[in-house]
């Protein structure tokens, strides 16, 4: 957490700047105060297993972040913390699995699919490739090369949808961000 | 890009702390960002929470009070408000009669008010929902995230609370609400750009010579890029938009609003070719509201929203309305 934390304050201009191209320009600062909130909430409150980590962090951006992003990032971390159960040690596949259970969530959620141009393209691969013994630094690379691909994408979903034709041609901020995600969890395990 | 702000962070507590100085009549708690009007609940009667994001004022904060909102949870700027807030404020004013959250299509106040509406009910609120998505700028169906919620929101949240004045049960006041909504639509037209304090200056680049056709409140760019028209030119092409979709129709409330960053002498004269339009395809007018009222901070431009309207809701209408930023009747 504290990496991805590190990450999305690092990288909230860029996230920006890609929300404005095609959205309402406030992805990175939205991400930076969620991050920032958990991470504070973890010092304060430590949580025993990675399943709790997972599912208080992602309370806490459910209540913190708003817009789209809270519910659906919340809905991520609370999906798969609460498929880890109370396990006291995950292997990466067992993580990528989890992940899986919080991306259907985001999916049933949102009622998106891969290939609407959202954080799925970029969470589906990278769920994915961990759970298929890929390990960390293979994960950070399905979920980047997921992100690029929504360059040519047409938006179904969320606020770049109005933009119709416009949206092609621009990066998702949310599958941005979804791919920093995973490259934090890559330098984190490293 | 010069904002009359301190620091990008605290742009919206320091607005609600300025709103709490001007308005003693509403409650308005800074920390967990909810604004209530003062004698809430009121005993018997229906509640309307609203929200969104911060940066459309007055909406929604600025209709908190009798015959208009409740409460009003507003969210950073752009950025739909969190369920903790909307719960909070559904159970400040919730008398036993229900609440209803009057929401914005938009995906982040959507998943918000949700969320929100399911930790209310298990704390025994009730609680009913509509969707506001009157904007003929987008598309609905299953390639875009449906209409956005536009300038029909004020329309939604004035009626409905007349309704819940008059001591309407919540399935009633819900019913108006769906109806305002089915009976309104709206269009956009953006000057220029809006800026936003997080990003320091505007979200997309206009060329002066340029307008954006179709624009929604979050600076977001619109649906078509012409060279600059006139007042004229706009009001024909906005009014053909709405009533393309609204299908032909009788009186109307027309809403003539201003995104913030045009002035009203534009806004007046704007709304008498919006007037000369709508008398030229045969719509009368039955109520005219000029202002900024659903803006998207600096933003310069304007919308054109109209409401079907029958004698009910003329009634509605004019029913008195005592909030920050509409007022008369009493």
């Amino acid at each position: 957490m504290a990496a991805a934390d590190a990450a999305v304050d690092r990288e909230a201009d860029r996230l920006t700047e890609l929300d404005a191209a095609i959205g309402d320009a406030d992805h990175g600062v939205n991400m930076r105060r969620g991050f920032t909130a958990v991470v504070s909430a973890q010092e304060v409150e430590p949580q025993a297993t990675p399943g709790a980590v997972l599912v208080a962090a992602g309370r806490r951006l459910i209540s913190t972040v708003g817009g789209a992003s809270g519910p659906l990032y919340g809905t991520l971390l609370r999906g798969a913390g609460k498929a880890l159960g109370d396990a006291a040690e995950v292997t990466p596949e067992d993580l990528g699995r989890a992940l899986r259970a919080g991306v259907e969530a985001v999916a049933r959620l949102g009622g998106a699919a891969a290939g609407d141009k959202t954080m799925l393209d970029a969470l589906e691969p990278g769920a994915r490739a961990l759970e298929r013994g890929g390990g960390f630094g293979e994960a950070a690379r399905a979920a980047r090369e997921g992100a690029v691909a929504t360059v040519p994408m047409l938006a179904r979903k969320g606020r770049a949808s109005y933009l119709g034709e416009r949206s092609v041609g621009h990066e998702d901020p949310g599958a941005a961000s979804s791919a920093l995600l995973f490259a934090a969890l890559a330098e984190a395990a490293a | 890009m010069k904002m009359l702000i301190n620091v990008p962070e605290s742009v919206v507590a320091d607005a609600l702390r300025g709103l709490a100085a001007a308005h003693p009549e509403l409650t308005v708690d800074v920390a967990n960002r909810i604004v209530v009007r003062r004698d809430a609940p009121v005993a018997g009667k229906v509640a309307l929470v609203s929200g969104g994001g911060s940066g459309h004022e007055p909406l929604h904060a600025g209709f908190v009070g009798p015959g208009m909102l409740s409460a009003a949870c507003p969210g950073e700027v752009f950025t739909s408000p969190v369920p903790d807030q909307m719960v909070r404020a559904a159970a400040a004013v919730d008398s036993g009669a229900g609440v209803l959250f009057v929401v914005k299509n938009y995906t982040g106040d959507v998943l918000n008010f949700q969320l929100a509406a399911e930790l209310a009910e298990d704390e025994g609120v009730q609680v009913a929902r509509v969707l506001v998505d009157d904007d003929v700028a987008v598309a609905g169906g299953p390639h875009t995230a449906g209409r956005r919620g536009t300038g029909a929101t004020l329309f939604v949240e004035k009626l409905a609370g007349a309704a819940a004045d008059e001591g309407a049960p919540l399935e009633r006041v819900e019913a108006v609400a769906r109806r305002v909504n089915a009976a309104s639509r709206s269009f956009g037209v953006a000057l220029s750009a809006c800026a936003t304090p997080a990003k320091g200056g505007p979200t997309f680049d206009l060329p002066p010579g340029e307008l954006e056709l179709g624009v929604g409140i979050h600076g977001e760019p619109g649906r078509e890029r012409r060279p600059m028209m006139t007042a004229r030119e706009i009001a024909d092409t906005a009014v053909d938009a709405v009533l393309d979709d609204l299908g032909p129709s009788g009186p109307v409330l027309l809403l003539v609003n201003g995104m913030g960053g045009t002035p009203l002498l534009e806004l007046y004269g704007f709304g008498a070719e919006v007037h000369r339009a709508l008398a030229e395809r045969g719509v009368p007018v039955a109520r005219t509201l000029v202002g900024n009222y659903v803006t998207s901070l600096d933003m310069a431009g304007a919308s054109v929203t109209l409401c079907r309207a029958d004698e009910e809701l003329l009634r509605l209408w004019d029913a008195p309305v005592q909030t920050p930023a509409l007022r008369w009747g009493r």
